[in-house]
């Protein structure tokens, strides 16, 4: 389950800065690091978060097993280091130890992102067999009443328990993905705690990120201020306390911040994302950009080719896209503006800045906005589902 | 498993990489990197002299003899040198250590 996208912290430097030392961190595009591949869009939870777009790829489009083998192949050989089977989720394909056998031989890092409530333990030790690095399980709460309501899914948090046990009996490295909202932050001390009993190498306190399905579902999702202040104490006590044994990466929703996010760390500049049609895209979300054509795997052309020549990668990246605030701001280069996808989901062009920066001429309305909507009653979701969405019960089930 | 967290690095620990930490060469980039979930750190080269010799069977004293031969310099500076940057390391999740099982 794609909860949230691939996040480099923003604590630490800039990665293509320091593995292309020539490079400077205003250049518009090095060597992609890392790639998420999202390999089906099929799920059976219903997330009302989930960072798929709102329109799903059908599984007739997807990608084959050969097509994806020679996407693998592609990548390792124009220098990604690491590849994220995400979805959708992506145990819900039947290829899925082939595909990831495959990516282990040519020399990839492999990370499994799943909601992991499809594994079995035998299915789970074919994949650490196959090379696998690395397992990361989503939650959504801490007990099974409000987790399996989050998601839709009756039954998945105790699977999702006993998954993440199986994943250290196998000694493979588990990160506990939990996605935070206004409905589940008071449970955030016990999921550091689960995370610890779990024996996790690693948590990602991951709040919503507002695009597709949460946005839709926002007025039930977000977090009061008072939350969001009181989490991130919580996650920085804990940081100093467990320090070497559990390392936290926390996400903020970015409505509260003053600086926006450095999104994707820039525009098609280290990363980007194959969905499951086979579209290259610079971030799982920018399909919702209206107006971008984007390059696919069956076309003619090679990755690498698309990765550096195509239209939509180079629309915006560096700063010479930029309008005004951002374009004379000192911070242009630090954070690119922001999340281009936000950009055009509040103010109905990319090319502005993200609402999410104090500089925006929307911030304070969205602001505003936002915060009366986490004061108000609505709680009830909107599901995540191919048909465009299911409005939970008002008995909630 | 995969190893104790939490390490405190001294002349007799026996460091080794965790798993979900792969130390590898790019060639495409010319570089050595440590390879993480969601992270990829650029050692320097003495970093990856001492983390290849990071194997869960040398101790740290074992280490710091091998350089100190090899650079003709004195041990006890070496093995300072080493167990910070070792410490640092364990302290970011990048370092796990071999421990004899107790009865």
């Amino acid at each position: 389950m794609s909860d949230v996208l691939p996040n480099i912290p923003l604590e630490t430097s800039d990665s293509l800065a320091v593995l292309e030392k020539q490079r400077s961190t205003a250049e518009t595009f090095g060597i992609p690091l890392a790639v998420l591949l999202e390999i089906t869009h099929r799920c059976p939870l219903q997330c009302p978060y989930c960072s798929n777009p709102v329109e799903l790829d059908r599984s007739g489009k997807e990608l084959t097993t050969d097509e994806w083998k020679k996407v693998l192949s592609e990548l390792a050989e124009i220098g990604v280091l690491q590849v994220h089977f995400s979805g959708g989720e992506p145990t819900a394909r039947k290829d899925l130890v082939e595909l990831v056998k495959h990516a282990s031989d040519a020399g990839l890092y492999t990370n499994l992102i799943t909601s992991a409530v499809l594994l079995t333990r035998q299915r789970l030790s074919e994949l650490a067999d196959a090379g696998l690095c690395h397992v990361q399980i989503s939650f959504q709460g801490i007990e099974e009443g409000l987790a399996d309501r989050v998601a839709g899914y009756k039954g998945g948090h105790r699977k999702k328990l006993e998954v993440a046990k199986w994943t250290r009996e196998l000694d493979l490295p588990l990160t506990v993905n939990a996605v935070m909202h206004r409905q589940n932050l008071h449970q955030l001390p016990e999921i550091i705690q689960m995370s610890l009993d779990l024996d996790a190498d690693r948590l990602e306190v991951a709040n919503v990120q507002y695009y597709g399905w949460a946005l839709k579902n926002r007025a039930a999702l977000m977090p009061t201020v008072a939350q969001l202040d009181e989490c991130t104490t919580i996650v920085e006590e804990a940081r100093e306390r467990l320090k070497g044994r559990l390392t936290i990466d926390y996400v903020v929703p970015d409505y509260y911040a003053l600086r926006p996010k450095k999104c994707m760390g820039g525009w098609g500049r280290q990363f980007f994302n194959i969905s499951p049609a086979g579209k290259v895209l610079p971030c799982h979300a920018a399909e919702s950009i209206t107006g971008l054509e984007f390059e696919s795997v069956r076309s003619n052309h090679s990755i690498a080719w698309i990765w550096q020549n195509s239209e939509a990668f180079n629309r915006y990246r560096g700063t010479g896209w930029m309008k005004e605030p951002c374009k004379s701001c000192e911070f242009r280069e630090i954070d690119f503006g922001g999340c281009r996808c936000q950009a055009f989901a509040l103010t109905g062009d990319a090319a502005n800045t993200d609402p999410a920066c104090a500089l925006s001429p929307l911030h304070e309305t969205i602001f505003k906005q936002a915060e009366a909507e986490a004061e108000g009653e609505t709680s009830r979701f909107l599901y995540r589902n191919f048909a465009g969405g299911t409005p939970e019960a008002e008995n909630g089930t | 498993m995969a190893g104790p967290r939490n390490i405190s690095v001294s002349e007799t620990s026996r460091p080794v990489l965790p798993r979900h930490a792969k130390l590898k060469y790019d060639e495409t980039r010319k570089v050595w990197v440590i390879l993480a979930p969601e992270r990829v750190l650029a050692p320097d080269e003495i970093a990856v002299e001492v983390l290849q010799l990071c194997n869960g069977e040398r101790n740290v004293g074992d280490i710091a003899d091998q350089l100190a031969a090899k650079y003709a310099a004195p041990r006890e500076a070496i093995m300072a040198d080493v167990v910070v940057m070792l410490q640092d390391l364990a302290d970011k999740g990048f370092l796990t250590e071999i421990r004899e099982k107790t009865p």
